[in-house]
């Protein structure tokens, strides 16, 4: 071999123009054939379809839509859907993760073993057979809309989904807003000063019955010095269908409870492995400085464990965002479904539509790993 | 000299040993227990007496048609009945054996590789030409056996394909955009990265949509690949980066003593990665890349929503016999039950195999 090929450097720069001229003659030779095949196919390009007129209606938009909207438009409805289901899906998904999470770490075997169980179970199913089963079994085999279960006459289970009374704002509700605005930020202050007087004075002070008391006082009593602004809609049996209030569909149910029930798995996980790998000299060392259970847990235990599960909880968020899409099989119009499912039909643009849905999850994607590089950046351990 | 024998140790009190011990003290040390205790015992009431009624006690087992379910209970006689379906799907009735004795060698194979110590090479060409062989067997158009198109084949025989298949392809692919990711050339490292985090960016689905709509688009008139070609395609370059971050953890692993120690033996980049680094990165991570291969596995359902007839899809197909409408309860906690006994003794196996590593390092 000549000499120079045995400089490192050299081949580094040789190995990388190759790949250089693979990669650009691949793209070349895809971006040839795409563009033959889509003349030999008649099929449009470019990005003006976004403008056109979609044609189709939408079962559950939380912006105006009809058929005379325009593709961008079931871009915009689609990727909201996304978000809805997702925010409600990572609220869930917390709270079950939370509560199954916290009883597999109980001292009681009972509790313990059942939620191990919980965990094996549902962690181990397909999440798009979990969808299915919501929809198609448990969802679909509920009584019809006249015979629908009545819970307290306000709220309403039938097979054509939940029916529960929505609220209006009427003049005077941003009081209300305002209020719990203040009450958030006295918490915050109420904490910060509780903290300072005790390291002071040892002195402690009740923030978390205030703060509770805060949090509901205050947006109460706006509420009664606007007048009341805030009325609720019931919903009402009118023919077959229910009127008024709020309506969820079977298909956005199936997709949270599967959602959450399956991202529920992987959270409780996180949280036992985060407070399991707290070295137990720690919990020692808390019980000899006389901290009791619960101080241990709040003041050495978690902010430790916090560090090692909040990573994975977010990846899981992600996850769930991502595994929304699976929506696709049952209809619930988000992202996937409508725009890289009805418009892809619709306009033939394959290419087109699902590079902007690929790009429109990389960009949630990103925002969320910008948030838990952020995180990771605060948590790390400041080592004097 | 007088002598003392010792006295036997008195047994602890009789609360304080055996299950009565062990009952006060995991389910009745302290009221809060007390309460866990009753609540678990009331959510296993509510759950387990109604499913075990629903799926043994009213359950109908024996019969050939729907008439023959009486019970209020599930109605196994329809699985019994659609078994062949959920297995192997639409593959030919007669030429059944062809998936059996895939199945089959896939046992003896493994069990030979287990049992008989030494013969490594003979093993490892045995696995080299197992795909070979299995691919006549199921698709077959040689040596005498008819043609099986890929669009006949499904069920659980589907599924384990497109499983093992993504698999054993992600694999390598993985570990090249690993090393991509580990080089020092800048260009090899940013291709490598950009691809791992956009695959690992965008859901699965859309990258089945793009295998299975776009790809034809890609290549001249004349070069088709069938739908369970593209669905394979699919499924590995998207794994492909999530096996490329499991055995960049790996290589993190890695004191660095041992790059230099292998440059110090003056061996090549590939004869240093291959012999020195891979080898332990990849022991290392062997249990985050079992639970990339569960994923995998579960992830394989998603087929159904392109149009393949899997494991998942066969419920829709057999509950939708006008003789059997109104099965799918059955068909999908069937189906659940399956996909729930591959995955699980998965995780038990990359558990076992934890325990094992992290003995090794003395822990």
């Amino acid at each position: 071999m000549p000499a120079f090929l045995r400089n490192e450097k050299i081949r580094g720069i040789l190995y990388q123009i190759i790949t250089i001229v693979l990669f650009v003659g691949f793209l070349f030779y895809i971006a040839q054939n795409t563009s033959h095949n889509i003349e030999q196919r008649g099929i449009k390009t470019g990005f003006a379809f976004l403008h056109a007129t979609a044609g189709f209606d939408i079962t559950e938009s939380p912006i105006p839509f009809t058929p005379a909207s325009t593709h961008w438009d079931v871009f915009k409805v689609g990727l909201l859907n996304t978000l809805i289901v997702s925010f409600w899906g990572i609220v869930f998904s917390s709270l079950i993760g939370l509560l199954i999470g916290v009883w597999r770490l109980s001292p009681n075997w009972l509790i313990n073993r059942i939620a191990a169980a919980y965990i094996e179970t549902f962690r181990n199913i397909p999440v798009l057979l979990q969808i299915l089963f919501w929809y198609n079994v448990v969802l679909a085999t509920l009584p019809s809309t006249r015979h629908a279960l009545n819970l307290f006459n306000t709220v309403y289970i039938s097979n054509r989904g939940f029916f529960m009374p929505k609220f209006v704002f009427g003049d005077g509700a941003w009081m209300i807003g305002v209020a719990l605005l203040v009450a958030v930020g006295a918490i915050v202050w109420l904490h910060r000063w509780a903290k300072r007087r005790q390291d002071l004075t040892g002195e402690q002070f009740p923030v978390f019955l205030t703060g509770i008391i805060l949090l509901i006082g205050l947006p109460l009593l706006a509420y009664l010095i606007a007048g009341k602004p805030v009325t609720a809609v019931y919903p009402e049996l009118h023919g077959f269908n229910f009127k008024g209030g709020k309506t969820f569909t079977p298909e956005f149910l199936a997709l949270l409870f599967a959602l959450s029930i399956y991202t529920a798995t992987f959270i409780a996980e996180a949280i036992r492995s985060g407070i399991e790998a707290v070295p137990k000299g720690q919990k020692e060392a808390a019980t000899s400085l006389g901290l009791s259970p619960m101080q241990q847990l709040r003041l050495v235990v978690l902010p430790q464990a916090v560090r090692i599960a909040i990573p994975s909880i977010i990846n899981q968020y992600l996850n769930l965002i991502k595994n929304s899409s699976l929506a696709a099989a049952i209809g619930y119009p988000e992202l996937v479904t409508i725009f890289a499912g009805t418009s892809l039909n619709q306009t033939g643009q394959a290419l087109e539509i699902l590079l902007i849905t690929m790009l429109t999850y990389l960009l949630i994607s990103l925002i969320v790993s910008l948030i838990l590089n952020w995180f990771n950046a605060k948590m790390k351990i400041k080592e004097r | 000299m007088a002598v003392y024998p010792p006295k036997p140790a008195k047994e602890p009190p009789l609360t304080e040993r055996g299950p009565i011990a062990w009952v006060r003290h995991n389910l009745l040390s302290s009221p809060y227990n007390i309460t866990f205790t009753i609540l678990g015992l009331a959510i296993l009431y509510w759950t387990i007496p109604p499913f075990v009624k629903w799926a043994f006690l009213d359950a109908n087992f024996a019969g050939h048609t729907k008439a023959d379910c009486t019970g209020n209970g599930a109605c196994w006689v329809f699985v019994k009945e659609k078994l062949n379906m959920f297995l192997f799907g639409f593959y030919p009735q007669d030429q059944l054996w062809r998936p059996k004795t895939v199945i089959a060698t896939v046992l003896a194979l493994g069990a030979f590789a287990k049992f008989v110590p030494g013969l490594h090479r003979f093993k490892l060409l045995l696995i080299a030409i197992f795909p070979i062989f299995a691919f006549m067997m199921l698709h077959g158009g040689s040596f005498g056996l008819s043609l099986v198109e890929t669009s006949k084949w499904g069920g659980l025989l589907l599924t384990l394909v497109i499983a093992s298949v993504g698999i054993v392809l992600s694999f390598p692919l993985g570990i090249l955009l690993a090393l991509g990711r580990q080089s020092k050339l800048p260009i090899i490292k940013s291709l490598s990265v950009f691809y791992i985090e956009f695959v690992r960016g965008v859901p699965l689905i859309t990258v089945l949509f793009m295998a299975s709509v776009v790809l034809p688009l890609f290549f001249p008139e004349g070069v088709n690949f069938n739908k369970l070609a593209r669905a394979l395609i699919g499924i590995t370059l998207f794994e492909a980066a999530y096996v490329a971050e499991n055995i960049r953890s790996g290589f993190q692993a890695i004191p660095k003593g041992q790059y230099e120690a292998a440059d110090a033996l003056g061996l090549g980049y590939w004869q240093k990665m291959a012999l020195v680094i891979l080898p332990q990165a990849i022991k290392v991570t062997i249990p985050n890349l079992v639970g990339t291969f569960i994923s995998l596995f579960k992830d394989t359902s998603l087929v159904m929503i392109i149009g393949l007839f899997d494991l998942l899809a066969m419920v829709n197909v057999t509950s939708n016999d006008r003789d059997w409408l109104g099965m799918d309860t059955e068909g999908y906690v069937f189906v659940a039950f399956i996909f729930w006994i591959f995955t699980f003794s998965m995780s038990m196996y990359s558990k076992r195999l934890e325990k094992k590593l992290n003995t090794d390092k003395g822990k």
